[in-house]
């Protein structure tokens, strides 16, 4: 994205405006992303098992409780199912979106993904294990224990990578959640190869859903993930700084050490929670960041905030193309993000849209 | 510069004929050392079992001058196996330095170039799909040549993709990523779908096991990664530049299009060898090349290390496997459990030490 400012020699003044130019094109590229995940969040409420018009949708979400059947029905369909579904979807997709795009930043690498720092295995671990020892059924009984897995698993990760002189370095960091993820995996696979159980939750779990969760499950989270969203936020210039190299960054005033501290709790605060509600979907975190960074440049303070609407975009139009296509059956959010997702990436990628990070 | 007076701190070159290389006394001895102590494994994990054999008997039988009761045990029940942790690793091994350093990225590992993902889909889809088709390729080609032929068809189908102009390593992964996420996505459904019992059975097939190894799978594997290797020999020469850039690399004469190509695809048909002898055994293709770049201490991931710390792994693992747990596990189990501490451990070792890495 050559701008006016880069192609020829300008004067001061010009290049002031063609940066202004370029920023109010951002703002209002951030404005339609919003206004198309309202719309999609409309959508959403609409298109099911059951689908409903406008004005039922209305009544579902805003009429006070009656004798009606028909509404009553409708009420519960919009206000049990619909809008935690749609809500989970929007959390979920701007925590793996931002969570992607930040630890792309902070390994300085273009294939992390949020599964990176051990999140995903962490979780599906505890899920496995929880399973095996006090025998529960339901995800929401195991919810909080898979977020405390990828937690742990985040934690354990940045620790062993920051021991020493060595740092936080990202390389270490990237592979030392390679270790780890891939242990865990191993560790899961044992158990849910000896036990049937676990086996069948796994696989469940494994597709990665936003379905079937209440609010009892989606507040927590979503508190989480703000807290998450907080945190990122006020590390992003120094994301910027960092990926000038550590040297640069610490020349320039950045406290190398604590904004990675910082920037892993936020990823694993993010990825964690948002895996711990819907499953793994890493790749969502992925792509979104290189579609983000193809849309904005390598510029962190308007790529993560766009990585993270888009990833709420697909996460959300994903769960709706899913309840359509194999009626009367669903497919699930995953699985739809990787199908449908997929091959449009590959489609950017072959035609020479991204860089690297 | 004077010589007699600086040292030197570039090692001595060496030249036969139209080769030439540098001399690197800690890399060839941590090569030999490697090779040593994979032989050393292979027959030790020949000798381990329900019928155990000493070492010297077993060193003894391989080279022809052992009794009859060893050489029927180690030659036609334990060689097959061994042979095949020994293939599969060296194979994942080199496959997985050639892609981390064509990508230049440590990240990088043939499992995300399609092989795994396509043959998983395939091998999934046979066992849990309960169709007269289904069953019928089964029968005909056997669960794991399907499974390759799945991995390959993958594998060729990421490589075709990526090709503009040329391969591009970069271009090559984010491709082979998508990819993989599509066959996984479709591997995940099928699981969700399919029948419990079928699922058991494809998540064992999904791990990666050396269990019952035939001596006709196993030599088909045998000469195929050694003509692979062979072509890796060759094309390694002129690939040493690479690693400062493509202009550089054009700049000493070499064509770098053609050799990443011949490369990346040796990197794919390795893989696939693997898959077939072993299933998608993980992990080990990421963790070889980065453990033996950091016990050789070089920057970029050496060819010949790599391999035999890939069989390194995979026979020590399936030795663990067989003879130090109570229960049976996978080889693939195993190697992830012993592969991502030891990279942890030699990650942290070098942060304390606090010499730079990559």
């Amino acid at each position: 994205m050559a701008t006016a400012a880069e192609t020829r020699p300008a004067t001061a003044a010009t290049a002031a405006t063609a940066a202004t130019d370029v920023r109010r094109r951002r703002a209002v590229g951030l404005g339609v992303l919003l206004a198309v995940l309202v719309a999609a969040a409309a959508v959403s409420l609409a298109v099911g098992a059951r689908a409903l018009g406008p004005g039922e949708v209305w009544h579902g979400l805003f009429a006070a409780p009656g004798a009606d059947q028909r509404l009553t029905e409708i009420r519960l369909i919009v206000q049990t199912v619909r809008v935690p579904r749609t809500m989970l979807a929007i959390v979920a997709g701007v925590a793996l979106g931002v969570g992607g795009a930040l630890i792309q930043g902070y390994t300085r690498n273009p294939i992390a993904d949020t599964g990176l720092l051990g999140v995903n295995s962490g979780a599906s671990f505890a899920v496995v294990l929880v399973i095996v020892l006090f025998g529960f059924a339901s995800p929401f009984q195991y919810v909080w224990f898979a977020f405390l897995g990828a937690a742990a698993a985040g934690a354990v990760v940045f620790g062993l990578a920051s021991i020493g002189r060595g740092a936080g370095n990202p390389l270490t960091l990237a592979l030392a959640g390679q270790g780890i993820a891939v242990f865990l995996a191993a560790m899961t696979t044992a158990v849910a190869l000896a036990d049937q159980t676990a086996l069948n939750a796994l696989r469940f779990w494994n597709a990665g859903s936003v379905a079937g969760v209440g609010f009892d499950v989606i507040w927590p989270v979503t508190a989480f993930v703000a807290v998450g969203l907080v945190l990122a936020m006020t590390t992003l210039p120094t994301v910027n700084l960092l990926n000038l190299g550590d040297d640069v960054a610490r020349g320039l005033g950045v406290n190398v050490a604590l904004s990675r501290a910082v920037g892993v709790v936020a990823i694993t605060l993010l990825a964690g929670a948002a895996t711990a509600a819907c499953g793994p979907i890493a790749f969502l975190g992925l792509m979104v960041a290189h579609i983000a960074r193809y849309v904005t440049g390598p510029d962190h303070r308007w790529l993560v905030p766009y990585a993270g609407l888009l990833g709420a975009v697909v996460l959300l139009v994903c769960d709706i193309v899913g309840r359509v296509v194999v009626r009367p059956g669903e497919l699930d959010a995953g699985v739809v993000v990787a199908l449908l997702g997929a091959p449009f990436f590959a489609a950017l990628v072959w035609r020479g849209k991204f860089r690297k990070a | 510069m004077n010589a007699t007076n600086v040292k030197s701190s570039v090692p001595p070159g060496v030249r036969l004929g139209r080769l030439s290389f540098v001399w690197r006394p800690w890399l060839v001895a941590v090569t030999l050392f490697l090779a040593a102590a994979t032989f050393l494994l292979f027959c030790l994990s020949i000798g381990v079992g329900d019928f155990p054999i000493g070492l010297p008997q077993v060193v003894a039988t391989i080279f022809g001058r052992g009794e009859r009761v060893d050489a029927f045990v180690i030659m036609d029940l334990r060689m097959p196996r061994a042979l095949a942790g020994l293939v599969v690793g060296v194979a994942l091994g080199v496959s997985g330095a050639i892609t981390q350093s064509v990508a230049r990225n440590p990240l990088a590992s043939p499992d995300i170039l399609g092989i795994t993902g396509g043959a998983s889909a395939v091998a999934v889809f046979l066992v849990t799909v309960s169709g007269g088709a289904a069953a019928a390729v089964v029968s005909a080609v056997g669960l794991s040549a399907a499974a390759l032929a799945g991995g390959l068809g993958t594998g060729l189908l990421v490589y075709f993709l990526a090709w503009r102009r040329g391969i591009d390593g970069f271009r090559l992964i984010l491709i082979g990523i998508s990819v993989s996420a599509v066959m996984e996505a479709i591997t995940a459904w099928l699981l969700v779908t399919a029948d419990i019992r079928d699922v058991a059975r494809a998540q064992a097939w999904l791990v990666g096991s050396l269990d019952g190894r035939s001596w006709h799978e196993v030599q088909v594997a045998l000469w195929c990664s050694l003509a692979l290797v062979a072509v890796v020999a060759c094309a390694a020469f002129p690939f040493k530049p690479m690693r400062f850039g493509d202009e550089v690399a054009a700049g000493l004469g070499v064509r770098y299009t053609r050799v990443r190509a011949v490369l990346l695809l040796c990197a794919v048909l390795l893989a696939g060898v693997a898959v077939s002898a072993a299933g998608p055994v993980p992990f080990v293709a990421l963790v070889a090349p980065q453990v033996a770049m950091r016990l050789a201490r070089r920057p970029t991931p050496p060819l010949v290390a790599s391999g035999l710390v890939g069989a390194l792994l995979l026979i020590g693992a399936d030795l663990v496997a067989r003879a130090a747990l109570p229960i049976t596990l996978p080889v693939g189990v195993v190697t992830a459990a012993i592969g991502g501490p030891f990279l942890v451990y030699l990650l942290v070792r070098a942060n304390l030490r606090g010499r730079r890495q990559g």
